[in-house]
């Protein structure tokens, strides 16, 4: 039902393929190969490492920060291979945003925080600056909380705003794609739920990419989900089919609690 | 097997009164010595510290006058030497930090010059000075803009700055790399991810987070600057001058090395005592006033930074 919904604009999709990535010498993950859906949520679910935030960082080429790494394999961005000759990663990254497991403002005020990557990009008026932090901030519903000191530090801020304000920021430069590495596993369940809900709501308008250990988590905000164990892609299908009747058995034991 | 008692041994805890006494004292003998210095300083200096002493230049061969060119001499040095040792020793900490492959061979001979550096004696940069910029460097500009005039081929206020810079050169760049490195990697990878250059991410984000810790360096650099005499020596510091320098290349007078020469240059001791005295107390000052203010600038930014809105 979900996935027929959301087939409405497919823009946004990742197609990844052959995707394999190594720490030096050591192979990390892959090869993998799998389509995210655009305008989706799509959950990566499996044990501590076993490479869903390598995969994930893979995805914007924020590898690349890590010295000894290497990918090799083919993603794809709407047809746009983000690991072609002549891309720039900078590039990559403010069309593939992230959001971070530890939130990670600016120490900087709230409103600073949000147009840093507009400023980034050259955006200078004013009033287009403000319009533009204050949809952000709206679009990761903290506008409520925030509006009347968007001018004090962000350090200020509850974890649960903090990370809603990182969204907020990655929002701001109207990406495609947002990626999420255990974006609420720091936060109280109140805040959680206000991330969750956000990340359904996003969907609306990005793909969304998001690496849990809580499996409730992924049933409850995504429309696919991902099964990755020790650096293998196990299984790929709809968050029901995954969570109510998998083909792998490595999946069911996993779900169930029987490992990991 | 065997049960403890609860009640005390005959020698409880006797490592800790050891230690206790031991730290103690050692603590007390350095607020003594700091204190004799501070007391003898403060009592033998205040009665000569009139404002003409601040104002007036010395007269009678040292025996009367101020000290006004030494003071105008020091801070001039120690502002030059900022100005040239700073944005070099920030730019090569961020090369090394940022860019510089950690491993890598140049990085390691950069690394190990720059700790030698800071191990060098200050004499030896004395020597350097006239070695290299009084002589070759200044030599050279005469020989190429003046004709073989002696003009910059001379020690001056310019190379003693210069190789007062060298000599702080290390601190700033010890003290830039921690405050570097204590910058955390989140808040990096949050500005990469927001499609931030490195260049980008160490212009917004990093430097001004490190800013208090360059501060830290510059305080070090600037109190340890204005208190040396050696390197100054040969390169421009001078015995006696009627006028203010009012050239770069023109010798100046420097409080350290003024009270060297009141110590032991002058033709009665007696006489000079009492100047000796309030000449030391104001370089005391002066030092102190100077780390003062950058630790006032360096509290202050870190508050701006904590709650920030810019």
């Amino acid at each position: 039902m979900i996935m027929q919904m959301a087939t409405l604009d497919e823009s946004g999709s990742l197609a990844v393929r052959q995707l394999s990535v190594y720490y030096g010498d050591k192979k990390a993950m892959g090869p993998v190969t799998m389509t995210i859906p655009g305008r989706q949520v799509t959950a990566l679910i499996g044990p501590s490492g076993c490479g869903k935030s390598t995969f994930l960082r893979s995805l914007n080429r924020m590898n690349e920060l890590i010295p000894e790494c290497r990918v090799e394999g083919e993603v794809k961005l709407d047809n746009e291979s983000i690991y072609g000759a002549g891309v720039d990663a900078v590039a990559v990254r403010r069309r593939i945003g992230m959001v971070f497991q530890k939130s990670n403002p600016f120490p900087k005020s709230i409103y600073d925080n949000v147009a840093y990557g507009l400023r980034l990009g050259g955006m200078k008026d004013r009033s287009e600056l403000g319009g533009r932090v204050e949809r952000a901030i709206k679009h990761a519903a903290l506008w409520e909380e925030v509006k009347d000191r968007l001018h004090e530090s962000a350090l200020g801020l509850s974890g649960g705003q903090q990370q809603r304000l990182c969204i907020a920021r990655a929002l701001a430069v109207e990406p495609d794609v947002i990626l999420m590495d255990e974006p609420a596993s720091a936060l109280d369940p109140i805040a959680t739920a206000h991330i969750e809900e956000l990340i359904h709501e996003l969907a609306k308008d990005y793909t969304v990419v998001i690496v849990t250990h809580n499996m409730q988590q992924a049933a409850r905000v995504s429309h696919n989900t991902a099964f990755f164990y020790m650096g293998d892609l196990i299984e790929f299908d709809t968050t029901q089919v995954i969570f109510t009747k998998p083909t792998q058995s490595r999946t069911e034991d996993y779900i169930t609690g029987r490992f990991g | 097997m065997s049960r403890s008692s609860l009640r005390p041994s005959r020698w409880p805890h006797v490592g800790d009164v050891v230690l206790w006494l031991a730290t103690g004292l050692a603590t007390l003998l350095v607020l003594v010595i700091l204190a004799v210095i501070l007391i003898d300083v403060v009592k033998n200096g205040v009665p000569r510290l009139t404002l003409g002493f601040l104002t007036k230049s010395p007269s009678d061969g040292m025996t009367a006058g101020g000290i006004f060119p030494a003071i105008f001499g020091t801070v001039a040095l120690v502002i030059l030497m900022t100005i040239a040792a700073l944005p070099a020793g920030v730019a090569t900490a961020i090369y090394l930090h940022e860019y510089a492959r950690p491993t890598a061979f140049a990085t390691r001979i950069v690394r190990i010059a720059v700790n030698n550096l800071a191990g060098v004696p200050s004499i030896v940069f004395g020597l350097f000075g006239l070695g290299f910029f009084v002589q070759f460097v200044g030599g050279g500009m005469d020989k190429l803009f003046y004709g073989g005039d002696k003009v910059f081929g001379q020690p001056a206020l310019i190379w003693a700055a210069l190789t007062m810079a060298v000599l702080t050169l290390p601190v700033v760049i010890v003290a830039t790399e921690e405050a570097l490195s204590n910058v955390s990697p989140d808040v990096r990878l949050a500005s990469a991810a927001l499609g931030a250059t490195k260049f980008q991410t160490i212009a917004r984000v990093v430097l001004p987070q490190a800013v208090p810790g360059i501060l830290t360096g510059a305080i070090l650099a600037i109190s340890r600057g204005a208190g040396e005499v050696a390197p100054i020596l040969f390169t421009g510091a001078a015995y006696f001058l009627p006028t203010l320098p009012h050239t770069l290349h023109d010798q100046f007078m420097q409080l350290g090395y003024h009270v060297y020469v009141l110590a032991t240059q002058s033709p009665d001791v007696d006489a000079t005592r009492p100047l000796l005295y309030a000449t030391v107390l104001v370089l005391l000052v002066l030092t102190f006033a100077l780390n003062a203010s950058a630790i006032v600038v360096r509290s202050r930014m870190r508050r701006h930074l904590s709650r920030s809105h810019g």
